[in-house]
């Protein structure tokens, strides 16, 4: 973790490699299990599970795409929880929400690693991601079809239907988010964001990051004063 | 299913398209005297013959019951209650063959969410067709009588056919034809609830006040009904339910939830993508690029007092 100088721009590393692999296979995952799910969900999203299969496939299939997101995302928690902490500040940024979706960022408290926002999805993902697991282990016919009672499996479904639509459209705004927002995707693709963004977005973590040092990776040392390696 | 063809369908799990309906059928029915009743089995062992089916050997609990359940194997099963009637002091031998009642209505086909897995016919028979069904148990949700059943070995749903390829050519079901009393007949719906009214008028006859069909209308009526000699009081029949109907949880999440979940989901996910595109991008500006440098070295020269 570390601000970066390079030839041509300066960077902020934003996440490590163990990160983005968590976070992709859990993306990964969480895309199979949508289509799955909704071949299941809704008849004329039936065709859905000729891509894992067929029918039966894609019924056995699905729990088990489940418990590896829950793997995943449980190992991703652990990287990520000590960030998402609400604090004050998140609750006078979400007072301006309104300059959020104007763009008037100017208007915006100073922002550590995450916005209110994001640890907003960070949370909603993990309490749907729990429902969703607990309802589907109730309906897992072929390991659980005896363990609970056929009510208790109606409710388990129509909970897991309705946590599964709230789930995609916490993601529908995530996704949205990573794209709107320029630059963000560079976040879980090449691990770093630039400095322009940091300042922007998370101004409080990039002072944070910028007191930690900064590693100048050009090739000609700087003309400028009072820019030099990092101690 | 020699004769039934996708003509015959009435109404097709997960799916929209309803069969132009060439081909008209009279509507069948079962009808189970249990009154007559002797509780032989012979309808037990007349389904395995006719389906092909085997049952594994089990245990001696104490019960006539036997299997326990109903199973893959067993689609249909004599269920023996014992009870004492306060009213005549007798105590009564209620013997219920269970099985699939084949709702006109029929709660495994709303839930179910393969194609075609479960049909209706025309004729009123509710049949699963195994090459389409894909093991989830939807349907032993969707089921207001508890009576599909997954098999372990294939993971498909079975039940009661109502012997459909023996319908299809003319011929009443196994356990119809078997049964030494007569106390299961087959023919059309109105010719088992004329026939069934005879029998209730002779049971009334013989003291008991509260015979009647039972052929549920929560479920839109049934193509299995039952003489009972307390119709007041199905349930004494092994908890034979008293008014059943699709769960309303299943009507909610089959319904409501199916097409609001989709709409929602659909129209957030268009709506995303279109704003995406053609909104104002959110970019960062060459100006807060080079504010950015000036903080980084403010921050950096403070880290390193510090």
């Amino acid at each position: 973790m570390a601000v970066r100088r390079e030839e041509e721009r300066t960077t902020v590393d934003r996440y490590p490699g163990r990160v983005r692999v968590n976070h992709w296979v859990t993306a990964i995952s969480l895309i199979l299990l949508a289509l799955s799910g909704a071949a299941l969900f809704h008849p004329s999203l039936f065709f859905l599970s000729s891509f894992f299969g067929g029918g039966s496939n894609t019924r056995m299939l699905h729990p088990w795409i489940g418990v590896v997101l829950l793997l995943s995302f449980a190992i991703l928690f652990v990287q990520m929880v000590r960030y998402n902490f609400w604090t004050r500040v998140d609750t006078e940024w979400m007072r301006h929400i309104g300059d959020v979706m104007a763009g008037r960022e100017e208007n915006l408290p100073e922002i550590g690693k995450y916005n209110g926002a994001q640890k907003l999805v960070f949370w909603l993902m993990t309490l749907m991601i729990l429902v969703l697991f607990g309802t589907g282990l109730m309906i897992w016919y072929e390991y659980f079809g005896t363990s609970f009672t056929i009510e208790q499996q109606r409710f388990a479904h129509i909970v897991h239907a309705l946590a599964a639509i709230a789930m995609l459209l916490v993601v529908i705004v995530h996704i949205y988010a990573g794209f709107y927002v320029r630059g963000t995707i560079n976040a879980m693709t090449e691990g770093k964001v630039t400095g322009g963004w940091a300042f922007r977005h998370h101004r409080l973590w990039l002072r944070r990051e910028a007191r930690k040092g900064v590693i100048d990776e050009r090739q000609v040392p700087p003309r400028r004063h009072g820019v030099g390696p990092a101690e | 299913m020699a004769g039934l063809q996708s003509q015959d369908f009435a109404r097709i799990s997960a799916t929209t398209f309803r069969p132009p309906d060439v081909r008209h059928d009279f509507e069948v029915a079962k009808l189970i005297d249990v009154s007559k009743c002797i509780g032989c089995k012979a309808c037990q062992a007349a389904c395995l013959e006719w389906n092909n089916l085997r049952e594994e050997v089990g245990f001696n609990i104490g019960v006539y019951d036997n299997p326990h359940d109903l199973t893959p194997n067993t689609w249909t099963l004599m269920r023996f209650t014992e009870w004492e009637n306060a009213e005549s002091g007798n105590l009564e031998w209620l013997i219920r063959k269970d099985g699939c009642m084949h709702c006109a209505d029929p709660g495994c086909l709303k839930a179910c969410p393969a194609p075609g897995a479960i049909v209706q016919y025309n004729n009123g028979i509710v049949d699963f067709v195994s090459e389409n069904c894909i093991g989830c148990g939807y349907c032993v949700k969707g089921c207001p009588f508890n009576i599909p059943r997954i098999s372990q070995t294939d993971h498909k749903a079975y039940k009661c056919t109502l012997c459909s390829d023996r319908v299809s050519v003319g011929q009443a079901p196994a356990c119809a034809k078997a049964c030494p009393t007569g106390a299961i007949v087959f023919g059309t719906k109105e010719a088992m609830l004329n026939y069934a009214e005879g029998r209730i008028t002779d049971l009334k006859s013989r003291g008991f006040k509260n015979a009647g069909i039972y052929d549920p209308p929560g479920v839109g009526g049934t193509h299995v009904m039952y003489v009972l000699h307390h119709a007041d009081r199905p349930q004494l029949y092994a908890n034979l339910p008293q008014n059943p109907r699709i769960s309303q949880v299943v009507e909610l999440w089959k319904g409501l939830t199916k097409y609001t979940g989709m709409a929602v989901v659909g129209f957030a996910a268009m709506f995303a993508f279109v704003h995406a595109t053609v909104a104002r991008r959110n970019d960062v500006s060459r100006a807060e690029d080079r504010e950015a440098e000036h903080l980084i070295d403010e921050e950096a020269a403070r880290g390193r007092e510090a």
